[in-house]
């Protein structure tokens, strides 16, 4: 078995700034993400990101993940990367193993950090198994990173910035968005992405969802359903829609699998997208020099999950003997730009998630 | 409502019929379910089918989603050959 200094799990946007931190404290990193580049989500992300210069605001997704490789890439000295590769296991004598091509590795690690990310919920109804119904994240996959379309007429199911936005790059593309639901009497997302589809024409219908799709061998219509305040189906109002294809974006959901089976402690927190670590303010959880980064602590954005893998990839090699001498000062920066990024009203959930997995903390 | 037609795990290929008829034969735990279905034992482990499962018991025992506890989660998170974990570990024997 090989030993490493800091192996982080994800190469994401967490993952890849918390390795470029990490490194520069001189800790050796070895980085490893499943799919066969590094990048994450931001690869197939095409619009340009809100928020302030520091975390890349005006920038494109696929262009702030081009910036956070090549800064990995200046440490190619101390940051080993695999891609292709998935940690199947977390056990806890501080190894973890690693199927790769085939082949299964086993490494202990003296830091961990775990920046896995979060899955694309999925939604109940009929026949939802029938070919031409998508995640959001296929969708941006085929449309975004390979031009492949994934129909022509389609309905969006979730008015989050994920729905409000691939509606969008849809219509870019020159798919019909013939409808985009929200079950919630409000739209979930800003308001500006939620405008520039009213301005294209796109019908936003709030408290109503999809019950049912139908077609032979692939979707040809949908059935909608108009909900009551208290989320009952409200008979008679059923409509169709005809569709070659489905977009469900109705959220995310924290990938815990590895913490879990670590032993760390998780808790419930439908404000964060599900079950999320406890942290304390280093976002070290309550297994010893096993931290986390980004979505896989709570579902937010890019934005935050970079800020959030820049301090953990400096606290975990500190916490293994690399501080550098303005440590103390770095951390408290990242922090007050995590403080900055979640103020405001749309922060108000994050605000009251984040509280409630909190740890006792002298950071 | 067709129950057959809707989809919870598509690994295994379990939907929502075969849920209920467990649920009202008194088996109200994941694990339970798990165990009786094969339900998130499949390729993803329950990454998808999780939450839905985990959301028709609160609906089913009209308790909140997080009062339903989710199944122990055990390594590995994906499907490994058994021979590439035994190559992979010939040098500790």
């Amino acid at each position: 078995m090989t030993n490493k200094e800091l192996i982080i799990v994800g190469g994401g946007p967490a993952g890849l700034a918390a390795a470029y931190t990490a490194a520069q404290t001189g800790c050796h990193v070895l980085l490893i993400d499943r799919n066969p580049q590094m990048g994450g989500q931001l690869i197939k992300q095409t619009h340009k990101f809100f928020g302030s210069e520091k975390q890349f605001a005006k920038t494109r997704g696929l262009n702030i993940a081009k910036k956070l490789i090549s800064d990995v890439e200046t440490c190619s000295d101390r940051i080993e990367i695999i891609c292709d590769a998935t940690v199947v296991g977390l056990y806890a004598d501080q190894v973890v193993n690693v199927l790769h091509n085939e082949k299964y590795y086993k490494y202990h690690f003296d830091a961990l950090i775990i920046a896995t990310g979060a899955g694309e919920k999925m939604l109940a109804f009929e026949n939802n198994d029938l070919p031409g119904i998508y995640g959001a994240g296929a969708v941006q996959t085929l449309m975004n990173l390979y031009g492949v379309l994934p129909g022509q007429n389609i309905v969006m199911v979730g008015s989050g910035n994920i729905g409000l936005i691939v509606s969008y790059q849809l219509i870019q593309a020159g798919v019909h968005v013939k409808a985009l639901l929200e079950a919630a009497p409000k739209i979930g997302g800003y308001k500006v992405h939620a405008s520039k589809l009213r301005r294209l024409g796109v019908d936003i219908l709030t408290q109503t969802t999809i019950q049912r799709a139908i077609g032979n061998g692939c979707v040809n219509q949908i059935e909608t359903i108009e909900l009551d305040d208290s989320w009952k189906p409200i008979k008679g109002t059923e409509k169709l829609i005809d569709v070659d294809a489905v977009c469900i974006a109705v959220g995310l959901s924290p990938l815990y699998q590895l913490l879990a089976m670590g032993g760390a402690e998780l808790k419930y927190v439908p404000e964060l997208g599900g079950m999320v670590p406890i942290v304390d303010g280093l976002h070290q959880t309550t297994i010893n020099n096993i931290f986390v980064a980004g979505d896989v602590a709570g579902v937010e954005e890019a934005s935050s999950a970079i800020v959030e893998g820049y301090l953990s990839g400096l606290a975990a090699a500190a916490k293994i003997g690399y501080q550098q001498p303005d440590y103390q000062k770095s951390i408290a920066d990242y922090q007050q730009q995590l403080k900055n990024l979640r103020s405001g009203p749309f922060g108000a959930k994050i605000r009251a998630g984040l509280k409630k997995v909190e740890a006792k903390t002298n950071a | 409502m067709n129950k057959k037609d809707i989809i919870i795990c598509r690994c295994e290929d379990i939907n929502l019929e075969q849920i209920h008829d467990l649920l009202d034969q008194g088996y109200t735990t994941i694990e339970d379910i798990k165990r009786l279905l094969r339900i998130g034992m499949g390729p993803c482990q329950g990454k998808t089918c999780g939450l839905l499962l985990q959301q028709e018991i609160a609906r089913y025992l009209k308790c909140k989603t997080e009062e339903v506890a989710l199944p122990k989660i055990r390594p590995l998170v994906t499907g490994v050959k058994l021979k590439a974990i035994v190559e992979g570990t010939k040098d500790e024997r």
